[in-house]
């Protein structure tokens, strides 16, 4: 089965894109690009780097911008579905979800629409099984953005090796929130995956932090020789 | 032990990790030692074995396990209890003559518990995630438990402690999965 992912640029979607290479065909990333922080669906720090990280896993990126208003980006997000499906006969979509209920309604309402299979791998995942997995597997991520305590900048461009992920867990034990970030409370950026023929070194970035929000904005990034 | 029924398109698919795993997951996590096998790889041994069984649901598109009724045939003679999830009430059902009928429903919805039954006691109502596109038209020896506005969301045997459950419980709803071990455990 040809199958497209929802591609953010976040540890989530391209672990799902790595289960979905051993059981079908992804024969395209989507990426719907918000211009709106604030986004419901789509908001993530790296966004313009999609079309690297694609490059790195040698696959084609479908990209459409939404002004990421509440439901009109649905809209935007079809648009990209059918893009995807006229273009590379996607059959199916895949997507990162862990535990939210509200997007994964949403986009399996939209295949519902459109006639397209879905599939969450990671849907209710054990959430230390699968941080294990990520590491294990040889996916390199770092931490790209920071919205919760206890969070201080220190966090922003951190690696995600077992050492911060010990430190994870006590933050998660300590503060109620997610180890895997579901909740909100950090977004990731991945550098190095299994399938990516060579990884992202970022060469330039910018930080901007307060009150335990904060963004690793990457500003230059390339791709080199694994 | 307590099998766990994977009725996906293929043994092994890419919908495993998302309809089998979370309900093996949570049968772990409350103390059971699940053993998962594909709908077309349950044997003899597995059913003799087993102290109940879940069959778990499948993606909207995900129809093949209709295709072969007799894979279900046990059901009818099994007489511990069953949990079928979503597509595996459908299973269920079937199993027993019941039909289906359209009733789409993707999200969260409002379940109201029409009859008394230890799963869901102590609930009147209780939101539930639902997936998909058909429910059961319910079959002469069971009898609705819980209905959202649009569907019957759950039945069970007259008799036996079989159920059938249109929502997900592995999103939201864990307590019934648990409550359902407690009655293997009892039974």
């Amino acid at each position: 089965m040809r199958l497209g992912v929802l591609f953010s640029g976040g540890k989530d979607s391209l672990f799902a894109c790595w289960k979905a290479m051993q059981h079908e065909e992804v024969a395209c990333l989507i990426t719907v690009v918000s211009r709106n922080p604030e986004s419901y669906m789509f908001h993530t720090p790296n966004i313009h780097l999609a079309g690297l990280q694609a490059e790195a896993a040698g696959l084609p990126l479908v990209e459409v911008e939404t002004a990421g208003e509440k439901e009109a980006e649905l809209l935007d997000l079809k648009r990209a579905l059918l893009e995807a499906r006229d273009r590379f006969g996607i059959e199916g979509v895949v997507t990162g979800a862990i535990l939210s209920v509200y997007q994964a309604t949403r986009v399996q309402r939209l295949c519902h629409e459109l006639d397209l299979w879905c599939f969450n791998p990671l849907w209710h995942t054990d959430q230390e099984a699968y941080m294990e997995e990520l590491i294990g597997a040889g996916f390199r991520v770092i931490i790209a953005g920071v919205f919760s305590c206890p969070f201080d900048a220190s966090w922003l461009g951190r690696e995600i090796d077992r050492r911060t992920l010990d430190e994870l867990r006590k933050a998660a034990q300590k503060y109620q929130i997610t180890l895997t970030g579901e909740g909100g409370e950090f977004e990731t950026f991945v550098i190095d995956a299994p399938f990516f023929s060579r990884r992202i070194a970022i060469e330039e970035a910018s930080r901007v932090y307060r009150n335990y929000n904060g963004v690793l904005r990457i500003e230059r990034a390339g791709l080199v020789e694994k | 032990m307590i099998l766990v029924i994977d009725l996906c398109y293929r043994e092994g698919s890419l919908s495993r990790d998302e309809f089998v795993g979370p309900v093996a997951r949570i049968l772990r996590e409350a103390g059971a030692s699940p053993v998962v096998r594909h709908y077309t790889t349950v044997g003899a041994p597995d059913l003799e074995a087993a102290d109940g069984a879940v069959l778990c649901g499948t993606a909207l598109k995900d129809r093949g396990f209709a295709e072969h009724p007799g894979r279900f045939r046990w059901l009818s003679a099994f007489e511990r209890p069953v949990l079928g999830i979503s597509s595996g009430m459908l299973a269920l059902a079937a199993a027993f003559g019941g039909g289906i009928e359209p009733c789409p429903g993707i999200g969260m919805t409002d379940v109201r518990v029409v009859a008394p039954d230890p799963l869901l006691a102590g609930k009147e109502t209780f939101a539930a995630y639902e997936l998909h596109e058909c429910t059961v038209q319910i079959p002469d020896r069971f009898i609705p438990l819980a209905v959202s506005d649009r569907c019957v969301q759950a039945i069970r045997h007259r008799s036996l402690p079989l159920y059938g459950l249109l929502f997900h419980p592995e999103v939201r709803n864990e307590w019934i999965i648990e409550r359902f071990l407690r009655l293997v455990e009892s039974a």
